[in-house]
C-alpha cells in the first residue's frame, strides 16, 4: 500500500483513541492494528518505522513497541 | 407443496400491548369460542371453523361494512349486524345462516352481479376471484336487472403501471384497495371518489403510474375480484403450486410465496406467516424478479487467458480445473497469501460459510472479506465494542411499542420499504420522530406523517451531533442512573461523561461544525431522553464515514445512557442494505474473525475450526477488500474468488479498484450477469438466483429464514455446488449433499446457532439467533437483564472531522443513497420494468447552487472530484441544503464511484461513500471515464463463437 495512505490509516486509529488515558490509548493503537492489519500491513509499518516514521502518530511510535 | 392458500380471517388481529388480554367466550353457530375483547364476530367465526360470507373486509385491513354480505342474526338483538365491524361480547349467541340471512346476501351478490362483466371463463381472476365464489356461496341463480341500466362495464382499463392493471369494469367498491394503501402500506395514494352509484376507485385522478403509488401491490393483493391484477397472471394464468421463500433484495427479508407453473414463476405473493413481513412487500421483491430469467444471464462457464480477449464457453470441469491450476500455481509463484476471495451478501449463509471456509482451509490463508466492508463493517465493530455483539438488538415488531423514533443517516421507505410501512403505522398511532440526515427525506413529511425534529446535519458530522445529544442528555440531568450503574461498565462510563459534558461537545459549539440550530438539537435530545421508549434505526449514511465506527458507538452510549436498551420498543437497530449482510457477516466472512465473531487468534475457537477441517488455520489476521487490492498493485496479490460480488462497481475508488484487478493474474467472477468486475476476470462462473437453489438468509433482525429451490439452477450448478468443485479440484474435499448439512456444520461450530437446522426452521417458519440451549426458540431482543459482553461499554467518541473538506475548487459536498425500484448496483433491478421509475442516477441539487451555476433541470452536468469525474442530469430539488448535492448509485456507466475517495472508516475500512468534496458545472458530454468506460466494456464483455459445450452437472458430487 502507498505509504501515504498507510500513514493516513495508522493516524486514523490512532486519533480515535487519542482521547483515551495515556495508557489505554496506546493500547488500544497496538490492540488495534495487531487484531486488523495483516502481517504484510504490519510488516510495512515496522519497516516504515525504522526508516523514522515521518508523519506517523505519536501514539502509533510507542503502539508499535508493543506490536510484532 | 401445491398452491398455498391461507386463511383469511377477514379482519386483522388485534394484539393488545398490555399482557393480559381480556377474553371472551360466545356461541356461533352453536359453537363455543373463545377470543381475545375487540375481535369481529367474523373473525371469531372463522377461527371456530365458520366461514361466513364476505366481501368488502379481509384480514389486512380494517373492516369498513360496505357490503352487507357478511350479515349475521344475534339472539337479543334486532336487525341483521354486519359481523365484521360487529365485536364480539360475552355470552353472546350469533347465527350465521337462516333463510332470511340467505336472502338479505342474494340480493346484495343480485346487485353487485347485475353491474359486473360475466366473462368470468376469460378473467384472469376466474377460480381465485371472491365475487364469484361468494356468488356460489350464497347460491346466486338469476340476476333480475339486465344490462340495459346505468352500468360501468364500458369503464377505462390503466394498464400504466408495468405490473398490474386496473379494470375499472370490474371493480364493486369496496374500498379494500384503498384501506391496504393506507394501513399497510402508508401511501395513501387511493381514494374513493364521488357518491353512490358515481363512486369509483382513484388514484389521485391520474394514472397509477402518474399518482403518489409506489407500487407495493398491496392493492392488488387486497382486491376480490381481477379489478386489480397483476401481469404476469393476465399472461400466464395461475400457479399450480408455491413455494414459501425469502427475498433476495434488501435486509427486512420478506417471506414469499413463489406461484409456480412448473418451474416458471407466476406471481410473487407476500407470505402472511413471514414474520418480518406479515404479508406485505415492496415493489422489488413482489414484482421484480424477472431478471432471473433475463436474456443477459450466463449460464455456461467462461475462461480466458488475457482480459483482453473474447471470453471462450467451457465445461464446469474445465473451468474449476483451470481456475484450481491457477491459483495453485500462483501460490506457489507467489506464495500462499497471494490469493483470496469475497463471500456475498446476495448469496446464502451456506455459501457465504463455504467461500470463506475454502479460503482459510484448500487456500491456506485468512483473505477472506464481504461486501459488508463496504456498508455495515462499522455495525459490527461499533456494536461488538459496546455491547458485545454484532447485531441489531430487536425485532423489527418491536417498533410497535416505540414511542420515539431516531432514524439516523437512512431512509427507510426507499431502502427497506416494508419496515417503514411498519413505522409509519406506528407514527399514525402517534410515536414521535426524530430524522438526522442531510436530506429530507420522505419520512420528514409523507402523508399522514411528520417529523417531530429533522437535524439536516451537513455530511461528515455525525458524530458531533451525537456527541451533542449526549451532552444535553448528560448536562441536563436525562441519564438513566439506575440502569447505567447496574449494567454498565462504571469506570468507562464516567470517562464517557466527562468527555461528552465538556462545553465544546454542547449543542451551540457544534452548531458551526454540524449545521443544526442548537434548539432544535437540544428539543431533539430531550424527547429521545424522555419521550418514553426510544429507538434508534439508521443506515450507511452512519457506517459508510471515516468515523462510522466511533458513530455506531455513539448510538450505542445513548441507547445505555438513557437506558433504552434491553426490552422490546428500544434498541440500536440497524437497517441492512442487501438481504443477506447479516448473514454474510455472521458466517466468518471478514479476514478475522470466524463463525459468530470469533477472532482467529483466540486459540479456542481455531482449534474447534482445525479439528473440525482437519486443517492447521492461520491465527493471523488476514486482507481486507481494499489491502487486497493495494496488495495486488504492489504485486503480492495475485488471485481472487468473487462470489456474487461485483466490486468494480460497489467499491470505493473505481480507479484503484480497476489498477488492483488489472494487476491479478486470475480473477474469478461467480455471477447471474457479466457484471463489472467480469471485464478484469479471467474465469466466469455462471451464479445462481435465489429461485435456483437451496439455502437461508438472514436479516436484520437476526432472523434465518429459508430460501428454497423453484427452478433448477440455469447454469447447472447452486454457487455453493461450484464453491465444493473448486475446493476438490484444489485437494480439499468438500462434500454435501444439502445446504442443510452445511448449516449442520456451522450449528456444531458455533455457539449462538447450536439450536439451527432446517428442520427446526420449517417448524417455526423462522429463527432469530442467539438460538441455543438458552433460548431454544431464538431471541427477538438482544441484552435483556445483561449485555452479551458482560457490563455494557462506554465509549469515547471524540469527534474528527474528515480530511475530505471542501475547497474553492470543490466547494460542494457530494453524498449518495439509494431509490426505492432500484437496488444496489442494479444489476438484478435494471433488467425489470423497475426501471420505468428510474430509468438513470440523477444528481440532486439545490436551486440556490443551481442558479450560481446556471444550471436548469435536467442539464447534463459533469460531477468532478479530486478522485474523478462523471456526468449525469441534474435535478433541482429543495430536499437537499444548499451546499450540499445528493445522487445514487445504481447505475454503472453513472459511476458514481468514479468520484469518491478512498478515505474509509478508521476501525474497519468501510469507504466514506457519504462525503465526497466536488464541483458540478454544465457539461457538453460524457466524461472521459466513461468514454473508456464504455469502449473497455464493449472490449472485455465478447464471447466467442461456437465455442459452446453443454453444461455438465454433478462435479461437486
Ligand atoms: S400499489 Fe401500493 S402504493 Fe400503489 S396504490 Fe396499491 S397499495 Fe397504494
Ligand atoms: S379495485 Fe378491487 S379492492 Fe379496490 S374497490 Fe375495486 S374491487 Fe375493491
Ligand atoms: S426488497 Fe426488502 S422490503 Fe422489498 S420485498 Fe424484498 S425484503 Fe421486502
Ligand atoms: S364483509 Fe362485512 S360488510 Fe362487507
Amino acid at each position: 500500500m502507498k505509504a501515504e495512505l498507510m500513514v493516513h490509516n495508522a493516524n486514523q486509529i490512532a486519533k480515535y483513541f487519542a482521547s483515551f488515558p495515556h495508557e489505554e490509548a496506546v493500547a488500544g493503537v497496538a490492540d488495534h492494528i495487531q487484531k486488523f492489519w495483516e502481517p504484510r500491513m504490519r510488516k510495512q509499518l515496522h519497516e516504515y518505522l525504522g526508516q523514522g516514521g515521518s508523519g506517523l502518530h505519536e501514539l502509533v511510535f510507542e503502539a508499535a513497541k508493543a506490536l510484532h | 407443496m401445491a398452491l398455498l392458500q391461507e386463511i383469511d380471517f377477514g379482519t386483522p388481529k388485534h394484539i393488545s400491548s398490555t399482557l393480559e388480554t381480556t377474553l371472551v367466550t360466545l356461541e356461533i353457530d352453536g359453537k363455543a369460542v373463545t377470543v381475545p375483547a375487540g375481535t369481529s364476530i367474523l373473525r371469531a367465526a372463522v377461527e371456530a371453523g365458520v366461514q361466513v360470507p364476505k366481501l368488502c373486509a379481509t384480514d389486512s385491513v380494517e373492516a369498513f361494512g360496505s357490503c352487507r354480505l357478511c350479515l349475521v342474526e344475534i339472539d337479543g338483538r334486532r336487525g341483521t349486524p354486519a359481523s365484521c365491524t360487529t365485536p364480539c361480547a360475552p355470552g353472546m349467541k350469533v347465527k350465521t345462516q337462516s333463510p332470511k340471512l340467505a336472502k338479505l346476501r342474494r340480493g346484495v351478490m343480485e346487485l353487485y352481479i347485475s353491474d359486473h362483466p360475466l366473462d368470468c371463463l376469460t378473467c384472469a381472476a376466474n377460480g381465485n376471484c371472491e365475487l364469484q365464489d361468494m356468488a356460489g356461496v350464497v347460491g346466486l341463480r338469476e340476476v333480475r336487472y339486465g344490462y340495459e341500466g346505468e352500468n360501468h362495464l364500458q369503464a377505462k382499463k390503466d394498464e400504466s403501471n408495468p405490473y398490474f392493471t386496473f379494470d375499472a369494469s370490474k371493480c364493486i367498491v369496496c374500498s379494500r384497495c384503498v384501506r391496504a394503501c393506507e394501513e399497510v402500506q402508508g401511501t395513501f395514494a387511493l381514494t374513493i371518489e364521488g357518491r353512490g352509484f358515481e363512486s369509483k376507485v382513484s388514484a389521485g385522478n391520474k394514472p397509477f403510474m402518474e399518482s403518489e403509488c409506489v407500487s407495493c401491490g398491496a392493492c392488488v393483493q387486497a382486491c376480490p375480484t381481477a379489478t386489480l391484477m397483476e401481469k404476469t397472471v393476465i399472461e400466464k394464468g395461475q400457479g399450480e403450486h408455491s413455494v414459501v421463500t425469502t427475498c433476495a433484495y434488501c435486509g427486512v427479508g420478506c417471506s414469499f410465496k413463489a406461484e409456480m407453473q412448473g418451474s416458471e414463476v407466476v406471481r410473487m405473493l407476500p407470505y402472511k406467516d413471514g414474520k418480518a413481513n406479515h404479508g406485505h412487500s415492496c415493489v422489488k421483491g413482489r414484482f421484480a424478479w424477472g431478471y432471473a430469467t433475463h436474456k443477459d444471464r450466463i449460464t455456461k462457464p467462461m475462461i480466458r487467458e488475457k482480459i483482453t480477449d473474447p471470453w471462450r464457453e467451457v465445461s464446469w470441469e474445465e473451468a474449476i480445473a483451470y481456475t484450481a491450476s491457477e491459483f495453485k500455481r500462483i501460490q506457489a509463484k507467489y506464495g500462499r497469501d497471494s490469493v483470496g476471495g469475497i463471500t456475498s451478501s446476495r448469496c446464502t449463509n451456506e455459501e457465504s460459510y463455504l467461500v470463506q471456509k475454502l479460503i482459510r482451509a484448500a487456500f491456506g490463508n485468512n483473505n477472506t472479506d464481504t461486501c459488508a466492508r463496504v456498508c455495515h463493517s462499522p455495525t459490527g465493530y461499533g456494536l461488538k465494542t459496546t455491547l458485545g455483539t454484532s447485531a441489531g438488538t430487536q425485532d423489527f415488531d418491536s417498533v410497535d411499542e416505540a414511542d420515539v423514533m431516531i432514524v439516523i443517516g437512512a431512509n427507510p421507505t426507499d431502502a427497506h420499504p416494508v419496515f417503514a410501512s411498519q413505522m409509519k403505522r406506528r407514527l399514525r398511532e402517534g410515536a414521535k420522530l426524530i430524522v438526522v440526515d442531510p436530506r429530507q427525506i420522505d419520512l420528514v413529511k409523507s402523508a399522514h406523517v411528520k417529523a417531530d425534529y429533522h437535524l439536516p446535519l451537513l455530511p461528515g458530522t455525525n458524530v458531533a451531533v451525537i456527541n451533542a445529544i449526549a451532552h444535553v442528555i448528560v448536562t441536563e440531568g436525562l441519564v438513566d442512573e439506575a440502569f447505567v450503574a447496574e449494567r454498565c461498565e462504571k469506570a468507562a462510563f464516567e470517562l464517557w461523561r466527562n468527555f461528552v459534558a465538556e462545553a465544546r461537545n454542547s449543542p451551540e459549539a457544534m452548531e458551526p461544525i454540524t449545521g443544526v440550530p442548537a434548539a432544535d438539537l437540544r428539543g431533539a435530545a430531550r424527547l429521545y431522553a424522555t419521550g418514553g421508549n426510544a429507538a434508534i434505526y439508521y443506515g450507511l449514511g452512519v457506517t459508510e464515514h471515516s468515523q462510522g465506527s466511533t458513530m455506531v458507538m455513539g448510538m450505542a452510549n445513548l441507547a445505555m445512557a438513557t437506558g433504552n436498551i434491553g426490552r422490546r420498543g428500544v434498541g440500536v437497530n440497524p437497517l441492512r442494505g442487501q438481504n443477506n449482510v447479516q448473514g454474510a457477516c455472521d458466517m466468518g466472512s471478514f479476514p478475522h474473525e470466524f463463525t459468530g465473531y470469533r477472532h482467529v487468534s483466540e486459540d479456542g475457537p481455531r482449534h474447534l475450526f482445525e479439528q473440525a477441517w482437519g486443517v492447521t488455520l492461520n491465527p493471523e489476521p488476514g486482507l481486507r477488500i481494499p489491502n487486497m487490492l493495494d496488495a495486488a498493485v504492489d504485486g503480492t496479490f495475485k488471485g481472487i474468488y468473487v462470489q456474487g460480488e461485483d466490486i468494480a462497481q460497489s467499491d470505493p475508488n473505481t480507479k484503484h479498484v480497476t489498477a488492483g484487478l488489472k494487476a491479478m493474474e486470475c480473477v474469478v467472477v461467480q455471477d447471474l450477469f457479466l457484471n463489472e468486475t467480469a471485464s478484469y476476470a479471467h474465469v466466469f462462473l455462471p451464479g445462481a438466483s435465489f429461485l435456483e437453489k437451496d439455502g437461508t438468509f438472514t436479516n436484520a433482525e437476526r432472523r434465518i429464514s429459508r430460501v428454497r429451490k423453484a427452478m433448477p439452477p440455469l447454469g447447472g450448478l447452486a454457487d455453493w455446488e461450484a464453491t465444493c468443485a473448486l475446493s476438490n479440484a484444489l485437494g480439499y474435499p468438500m462434500h454435501y449433499n444439502h445446504p442443510s448439512e452445511i448449516m449442520d456444520e456451522i450449528a456444531r461450530l458455533t455457539p449462538t446457532f447450536t439450536g439451527v437446522s432446517y428442520d427446526r426452521i420449517d417448524e417455526l417458519g423462522s429463527i432469530q439467533w442467539p438460538c441455543n440451549e438458552k433460548a431454544p426458540e431464538g431471541t427477538p431482543t438482544m441484552h435483556i437483564g445483561g449485555f452479551v459482553r458482560g457490563k455494557g461499554k462506554f465509549m469515547i467518541t471524540e469527534f474528527v472531522p474528515t480530511e475530505e473538506r471542501t475547497s474553492s475548487k470543490y466547494p460542494l459536498l457530494l453524498t449518495t443513497g439509494r431509490i426505492l425500484a432500484q437496488y444496489n448496483v442494479g444489476a438484478q433491478t435494471a433488467r425489470t420494468a423497475n426501471s420505468s421509475w428510474h430509468g438513470e442516477d440523477v444528481l440532486e441539487i439545490h436551486p440556490f447552487d443551481a442558479e450560481n451555476r446556471g444550471l436548469r433541470e435536467g442539464d447534463l452536468v459533469a460531477l468532478a472530484s479530486r478522485a474523478g469525474e462523471t456526468t449525469l442530469h441534474a435535478h433541482i430539488s429543495e430536499r437537499i441544503q444548499p451546499g450540499v448535492v445528493y445522487t445514487t448509485f445504481h447505475h454503472p456507466l453513472t459511476g458514481a464511484n468514479v468520484v469518491t475517495t478512498e478515505y474509509s472508516d478508521w476501525a474497519t475500512s468501510c469507504p466514506e461513500y457519504k462525503v465526497t468534496a466536488v464541483e458540478v458545472r454544465l457539461a457538453k458530454k460524457m466524461s472521459d471515464w466513461q468514454k473508456q468506460y464504455l469502449e473497455l466494456r464493449q472490449q472485455t464483455t465478447q464471447i466467442g463463437q461456437g465455442a459452446g459445450q453443454p453444461v455438465e452437472t454433478g462435479v461437486s458430487r
